[in-house]
């Protein structure tokens, strides 16, 4: 077991310190870079806080969806191949969820921000 | 360096040069870089812009036009009175510049959020798209027995094309999947009229002033196929930065855009334009994967490519809005 603090904490703490202490101090370019940085932090603590959650229930429907067992990315491989096939399409019963739903976790992940996103959420 | 070069290189063809002044590189990955200078003649400064390649940069990589039938587009649609630079001067060995060309540089914003957001830009927002639907039907309508030789697209070779390349990932993504379904399964065929398309017609390759549209640039992807390409690819989502009501860049309507189209007698086909939006979005969606892989094979291991990697996921919420929208 590792110690404290966690994952999450630590490169919030980093996150923090770049946004508020050293984003006023950097010009042109680099300012640039700096806030695709802090992005980037900020997008790697949503996934250690969200994936896992996400990641089960994706696990969960593909199983359901395609009558067979596997990992992740095997799942997502023949679902792709099925779809590719024609063997399953949006009138298969549970694809459409089983997309949106999906793709609404990796998004919350990757662009919480995105306007497409918040407008299915239902806020904008 | 470069501004010695660029003396020598104008004041062989600049009438009256005495000099180049404050050469800064804008932009350039291995292959292509553009630098803005400055002209001193006896009449003040010039304001140009340098794109090349470097030499030991011949060959442009696969899709691309070429510099040289860039620099011909950029000079017909000037010529032609559509917001464009003129070009200056063809480079040729003896500038030891590489290959490329110079011209004018046109003052005003590319950046997508400042166009939208900034007051400057107020006035102009509301007559974009009218104005974009005319300049792109102008381009649409370059006459043909004058235009340098491009490579001649179709949907189907589009379709496929973007399949290759999505495969050769190995990551698989089951919306893609979905979409590249629904493409082909609505392929309308060849267009009947084939034009030159522009191939990248959307923020960050258009000038916009106080005034609106003053030029178009990178002709880069530019190609002989369906007229309607250029019309479905800047209503992609992700070119409205946040202003998802207005489907053309985050500023206006398709009427407005088919309107000032039309306004020139050229048709629009508006299922065309839904179905190159579609495979915009798509293709989109894959340039952001191509980042990705580039991100972790290259050497400079970019934190900015690998960000952009994480925006395909945007394209699918879009695609899935646009092929299987909820509640209805």
């Amino acid at each position: 077991m590792q110690d404290e603090p966690t994952p999450i904490e630590l490169i919030k703490a980093v996150a923090d310190f770049l946004r508020n202490e050293i984003t006023p101090a950097i010009k042109g370019h680099n300012a640039f870079k700096l806030r695709v940085g802090i992005n980037a932090l900020d997008l790697v603590t949503r996934q250690l806080k969200l994936a896992d959650d996400g990641d089960a229930a994706e696990h969960i429907r593909l199983k359901q969806l395609l009558g067979a067992d596997g990992s992740l990315i095997e799942l997502n491989r023949a679902l792709s191949d099925k779809i590719a096939k024609g063997e399953v399409d949006l009138q298969t019963p549970g694809l459409t969820e089983h997309l949106w739903q999906t793709t609404m976790d990796k998004v919350a992940v990757d662009q919480p921000n995105y306007a497409s996103y918040k407008r299915e959420l239902g806020e904008k | 360096m470069i501004e010695q070069q660029l003396r020598r290189c104008v004041a062989s063809w600049y009438p009256g040069a005495t000099g180049v002044t404050g050469a800064a590189k804008l932009s350039g990955g291995a292959s292509q870089e553009t630098w803005s200078f400055d002209i001193v003649h006896a009449g003040g400064e010039s304001g140009a812009i340098l794109r090349r390649a470097p030499p030991g940069y011949g060959a442009s990589p696969g899709r691309a036009a070429g510099l040289d039938a860039e620099a011909t587009l950029m000079q017909l649609a000037h010529d032609a009175g559509l917001p464009s630079p003129r070009v200056m001067h063809v480079l040729t060995p003896a500038d030891e510049l590489g290959t490329g060309f110079i011209m004018q540089r046109i003052e005003g914003e590319t950046i997508a959020r400042k166009i939208l957001r900034d007051e400057e830009f107020a006035r102009a927002r509301p007559l974009l798209a009218r104005q974009l639907g005319k300049v792109v039907a102008g381009i649409h309508g370059l006459p043909a027995a004058k235009l340098p030789k491009l490579r001649e697209m179709t949907a189907t070779r589009e379709i496929a094309d973007l399949e290759r390349e999505y495969r050769s990932f190995g990551w698989p993504r089951p919306v893609f999947e979905l979409a590249l379904r629904w493409l082909r399964a609505r392929d309308p065929g060849p267009s009947q009229e084939i034009t030159l398309v522009h191939g990248d017609f959307r923020h960050g390759n258009l000038i916009i002033g106080a005034d609106g549209v003053r030029a178009v640039l990178d002709w880069e992807l530019a190609h002989f196929g369906d007229p309607m390409e250029d019309l479905g690819w800047i209503c992609v989502s992700s070119w409205r930065f946040g202003e998802i009501d207005k489907p053309v860049g985050g500023f206006g309507s398709r009427e407005d855009l088919f309107a000032g189209y039309e306004e020139t007698g050229r048709k629009v086909d508006p299922d065309r334009v839904m179905f190159w939006e579609v495979m915009g979005t798509l293709r989109w969606g894959i340039m952001c994967c191509g980042m990705m892989q580039r991100f972790r094979q290259g050497p400079d291991h970019s934190m900015e490519r690998a960000m952009i990697g994480r925006r395909s996921s945007e394209t699918e919420i879009d695609l899935l809005r646009l092929l299987a929208p909820r509640g209805k």
